[in-house]
């Protein structure tokens, strides 16, 4: 019954994604988007009823196999669920966000000529997504997080014919697969450690293979369980775009609006953060992963959120936020506060799918112009893209009561708590990262919204609110964004929601520490007005009052003053200009330089040709000695007949 | 089991191609269907050879045996196990679009072009079945003789240089092996392969046939540094010449690993793992790079070829790093899994990008990476068809590019952390090198009015193009048909590396 209920889960929204891929010829538009919004809205339902059943009833995490891929070498290797808490709730804001974009996608593509196309994909990023979320095992893990990566691939490289686009979605993939391959290499080690690609067999010899040693370099001993968690990681940090392979998520805003909030902010890029807390019990057992995983995601966290300040373009400040708030996530990780780390997923989920639905009605009405500089002032003619937005940027500086509020908080108290090697740092980090998040998102809320009329006046004439099948969306998103804190940061947090999904050690137990404290919603709201990131919060959103509404001339007086800041940020730290000129550059030089050297020259030019030019050069020597004179040969007879002689009477 | 099922696989395409030749290239449309006749006669003939296969059983099945050269002791011998039968099928049916895919493009000599392809169907069905040495030879040499043709005949601009170089390069190589098994035939006495395996070798022995039998197989494969005919003769054969050269041709070197190598020559083979895997990892490192910067596409598909079939050689030697590191050959089978895989997949992947290039080869008569840009706005279902295998290529999971290349990774990591690393470089590079490609020729706006020119594919290509997607999706969801058929088969090659001769 069960298992059923999950295989309709995920082959529901493929079915649809079928039908409409390959039959979107004959069914037309209304025809793919009725088939796959119904895909998806019963995979949501069937969902939310799993959940239901799990949270309210007290149903057992399910586990079991659908079909054996492949055995080899007494490795079976299969196809199966595992749903518990965790799952369970990854399913529903899996499905949630992805009808919720469903429904945006038939006003946002509306005027597409890859209308069924688009449909399509994003059914089968859902059942992508599901089948990743869903697994048991390495493999099928596997599986979902390179088909979400091809998903996406497909979505940024959605139009096809502009050439940004589809140098983003190659992009996207190559450090993607750099993520992949440290990632297919954990998986090799686990592997290798216990005989088994599923999560339980893992789990349950986690502590044999801490006990292991590993030999990278000879004399140098790693711990085992460092190595393959180190290399587990790297696999997250590709997928959810942490420092350095975070390079393809900017870039990947190139791709239409719905896939931004549905893939690069709402879910896909949130695997690799579900992945660690779904390893738990194995990052658990690595100090030096936790805290390698640590200091990664603090450095995320930070360092790309300034960089939200100094751009333009309304979807990349949102996709720097997503990158800054995916480092949040991370730096929960490393802390061991994996619970914090999911909640704030699933927050984040509701209020970035939210901000970038927002920014992509602001940019429909603005005839798809993305730069902020050429807005201003659209509250009044966009009220419900207005209310529901400035609801999302609430919820994700920490407005208190807001659900990023819970989830934010919790989160750096956790941090504050931790003591794995790199929790200063880290603390520091996600601190100030408050006050950042609040200035660029409040940057962006006062120059889209408010202010000067900076569009041309053609552009001003055609404003107008976007038609319901966009502003539903916003409202459905808005209300989790503001409420779905307030009501799950005790359960979930506090009261052992993850208990048997997420292991945590006892002395890296920091969301039990703070857990002691809690006692209601509101008392941790009102605890939150004692604490320094609330009034950071409060600084940021009244610098960019200041300098966006205030004194619109400072920003510039700013950067001049500070050129050298503002030129390290408006490079990006030089990380495309390393990439595309050191490694893609130097990649394809050392390739010409091995084709032409290696195989031209020394194998092709000096051994096959060369040994065919030698033995021409040969012949063409011996046959000088066939001149077909007779006295040539009479005259070589003589001279060898009296060597011949003269070698035999000497040897007497 | 007593039957002649092999001797109708091996000798009914030949026969086909003889009388298709006597059909005359006059005849042209006559020739075509008589070819597709006997190709799918073939092909029919090859599902009960599955269905009656024993998957359970590591023995020669569907044996023939016959006196052939009494004096020599040499028998017409056939049988195949777990590691011809999927190769077979792979030929069967490779044989079948290779003739549909050349059904009007090829204007020259068509009954001599499709007589060609169905006698060579009928040799290589011959090395896989072929249960003596000897008759295995004979085989193995005269299957050049018509690729010789193809390339030589149907080829492109530099077709001699590229033929001759073709032929040079692996008669070369096979000459070294015939010695070989004259040295160990005039110790047995007998040509069976059995014979050979039981035959007691010193090491110094052992190395010497070891060393022979290297240069016939790695130039097959083909491994570096003798890998340098394989771009010049993928680029000017004809598509189907490819299609065959990629998909069969080069299985014979894995082939031949795994059937004389290690079982004849276990501890030569022990003892010079390093060499074959060194350069089986440098092939997916060094060859990926190469294939990064070739602006011929069939250039690039030749190079990622060897690339790929790195794989195939790392595989097959890693078992004994393998015992080496962890004291036991457990994860051996898993690699020699994940070469036979990787083999099988390599031929319907690398066969259909080398029929998708010569899909659009045929339009515009050119291979130049630059001459192309925004193909999928003219030719939507082909480009669908481009991604699949070029994802397929970039082995990504759920298409059969991802099954071997991840079992032989899983193996190799229990030999050398770093031997898994390098091979996994083929994540980025193949990735790099095919997604570059298809970024560069299938999307993007139309590049030029040839592009603008350009029909989608018609109905003999999709057929053509559709089988083969629907064969890469099938073993990517679920490879186990595959692997359980080789499983017993691979189990038993494990032990006869595995035990010394000394």
């Amino acid at each position: 019954m069960m298992q059923n209920v999950l295989l309709t889960i995920a082959l529901a929204p493929l079915a649809a994604a079928i039908i409409a891929g390959l039959g979107g010829r004959w069914i037309g538009r209304v025809g793919a988007h009725s088939v796959t919004i119904l895909g998806v809205a019963v995979s949501f339902v069937l969902s939310a009823w799993v959940l239901k059943g799990q949270l309210l009833d007290g149903a057992p995490a399910f586990e079991g196999a659908v079909y054996t891929w492949l055995v080899s070498d007494g490795i079976r290797m299969q196809v199966g669920f595992l749903v518990d808490h965790l799952t369970a709730l990854m399913m529903v804001v899996v499905t949630f966000v992805s009808l919720m974009v469903h429904v945006y996608t038939i006003g946002y593509m509306h005027d597409d000529d890859g209308y069924t196309r688009f449909f399509a994909y994003i059914s089968l990023f859902t059942f992508a997504m599901l089948m990743l979320v869903m697994s048991n095992n390495f493999l099928q893990l596997f599986f979902g997080w390179e088909a979400v990566g091809l998903v996406s691939y497909l979505l940024i490289g959605f139009w096809y014919t502009r050439p940004s686009a589809i140098f983003a979605n190659l992009k996207a993939f190559l450090v993607n697969r750099v993520g992949d391959f440290g990632f297919l290499l954990g998986i090799a080690g686990i592997v290798h450690f216990t005989g088994s690609l599923d999560y339980g067999r893992a789990f349950h010899l986690a502590p044999q293979i801490a006990q292991q040693s590993f030999t990278l370099f000879e004399g140098q001993s790693w711990n085992a369980m460092s190595v393959i968690c180190i290399c587990l990681f790297i696999g997250a940090m590709g997928k959810s775009a942490q420092v350095p392979l975070h390079v393809w998520l900017p870039d990947s805003m190139e791709g239409p609006t719905p896939i931004s909030a549905l893939i690069h902010a709402a879910t896909m890029v949130t695997a690799g953060i579900f992945m660690v807390a779904r390893m738990s019990p194995l990052f658990e057992l690595s100090q030096t992963a936790l805290s390698f995983v640590l200091v990664i995601g603090a450095t995320t966290a930070l360092f790309m959120g300034f960089l939200g300040i100094v751009n333009n373009d309304i979807k990349r400040v949102v996709a720097y936020s997503t990158l800054s708030q995916l480092g949040y996530m991370t730096v929960a990780l490393g802390a061991s506060a994996y619970g914090a780390g999911i909640f704030h997923l699933m927050t984040h989920a509701f209020f970035k799918a939210l901000l970038f639905l927002g920014a992509g009605s602001v940019i429909i009405a603005m005839h798809h112009e993305q730069d902020m500089r050429r807005m201003g002032g659209l509250r009044k003619y966009l009220p419900v893209t207005y209310w529901t937005t400035l609801l999302g940027a609430l919820a994700l500086i920490g407005f208190p009561g807001f659900s990023g509020f819970f989830s934010k908080d919790a989160l750096i108290e956790a941090v504050a708590e931790s003591r794995v090697p790199g929790h200063a740092y880290a603390a520091f980090c996600v601190t100030a990262g408050v006050f950042i998040t609040a200035l660029y998102t409040f940057r962006m809320i006062f120059m889209t919204f408010h202010g000067e009329e900076r569009m041309d006046a053609h552009t001003r004439e055609h404003l107008h609110e976007s038609p319901w099948v966009v502003t539903l969306p916003l409202v459905l998103l808005a209300i989790p964004s503001v409420v779905v804190g307030w009501f799950t940061v005790g359960p979930v947090l506090f009261h052992g929601y993850f208990d048997g999904a997420i292991v945590v050690r006892p002395e890296h137990d920091v969301l039990g520490e703070i857990g002691r404290e809690y006692t209601t919603p509101l008392a941790f709201t009102a605890h939150a007005f004692t604490s320094l990131p609330l009034y950071l919060a409060a600084a940021g959103v009244a610098l960019a009052w200041l300098l966006y509404l205030r004194r619109p001339d400072l920003p510039a007086r700013l950067r001049t003053a500070l050129a050298p800041v503002y030129r390290v940020l408006d490079n990006k730290y030089w990380f495309d200009w390393v990439n595309e000129n050191v490694i893609a550059a130097g990649s394809r030089a050392v390739g010409r330089l091995f084709w032409r050297v290696g195989d031209e020259f020394l194998i092709d030019g000096a051994l096959v040709n060369g040994s065919a030019r030698t033995v021409g050069w040969l012949a063409a020597v011996t046959r000088h000695v066939q001149s077909g004179y007779l006295y040539h040969y009479a005259f070589a007879m003589i001279i060898g007949l009296s060597a011949l002689l003269a070698w035999l009477l000497w040897r007497t | 089991m007593h039957s002649s099922l092999l001797s109708l696989l091996t000798w009914l395409p030949i026969l086909g191609g003889v009388a298709v030749l006597l059909v005359g290239d006059a005849r042209a449309s006559v020739a075509r269907w008589l070819a597709l006749a006997v190709a799918l006669a073939a092909l029919a003939a090859s599902v009960p050879l599955y269905l009656g296969f024993d998957a359970s059983s590591a023995a020669l099945q569907f044996v023939e045996r016959m006196p052939w050269i009494p004096s020599l002791r040499s028998d017409y011998y056939l049988g195949i196990d777990g590691i011809s039968l999927p190769l077979i099928l792979l030929t069967t049916l490779s044989t079948v679009l290779v003739v549909i895919a050349g059904w009007t493009v090829i204007e020259k000599r068509p009954a001599q072009y499709f007589a060609a392809f169905l006698i060579m169907e009928g040799l290589m069905i011959g090395v896989f079945s072929a249960a003596d040495a000897l008759l295995f030879y004979v085989f193995w040499e005269a299957m050049l003789i018509p690729m010789f043709l193809i390339i030589g005949i149907w080829g492109g601009a530099r077709r001699i240089y590229a033929t001759i170089k073709f032929f040079l390069y692996t008669f070369l190589g096979s000459v070294f092996m015939l010695v070989a098994l004259v040295y160990m035939y005039l110790k047995t006495g007998d040509y069976s392969l059995a014979a050979l395996y039981r035959l007691p070798l010193s090491l110094t022995e052992q190395v010497l046939i070891f060393l022979a039998f290297f240069a016939a197989f790695a130039v097959k494969v083909p491994m570096v540094p003798v890998h340098t005919w394989l771009p010049d003769a993928h680029v000017e054969a004809p598509t189907g010449g490819s299609v065959i050269l990629a998909a069969i041709m080069l299985k014979m070197g894995g082939y031949g690993f795994l059937r004389f190598s290690l079982p004849i020559t276990p501890d030569a083979a022990h003892a010079l793992d390093w060499l074959v895997i060194g350069l089986s990892l440098v092939a997916v490192v060094y060859i990926g790079l190469i294939a990064l910067v070739q602006q011929d596409m069939k250039k690039l598909i030749a190079y990622s070829s060897i690339a790929h079939m790195g794989f195939v050689t790392l595989g097959c030697f890693v078992g004994y790093e393998i015992a080496a590191a962890t004291g036991g050959y457990g994860g051996a089978t898993l690699a020699l899994s994940g070469a036979m895989v990787q083999m099988i997949s390599h031929g319907l992947v690398s066969g259909a990008l080398f029929l998708c290039v010569g899909v659009l080869y045929d339009r515009l008569h050119t291979r130049d990476i630059g001459a192309y840009g925004g193909v999928i706005n003219t030719m939507p279902v082909f480009g669908a068809f481009m991604v699949l295998f070029a994802m397929a290529n970039a082995g990504l999971p759920g298409t059969s590019g991802f099954v071997g290349e991840f079992l032989v990774i899983l193996a190799s990591f229990k030999a050398n952390f770093w031997f898994a690393f390098l091979a996994a470089m083929t994540l980025i590079l193949g990735a790099a090198y095919t997604l570059w490609l298809v970024k560069r020729v299938v999307f993007g706006a139309v590049a030029n009015d040839g592009v603008a020119s350009l029909k989608d594919l018609n109905g003999r290509e999709f057929l053509v193009l559709g089988v083969l997607a629907v064969a890469v999706l099938a073993l990517g969801v679920y490879p186990k048909p595959l692997t359980d058929v080789m499983e017993p088969t691979l189990r038993h090659v494990v032990q006869l590396m595995s035990v010394s001769k000394l």
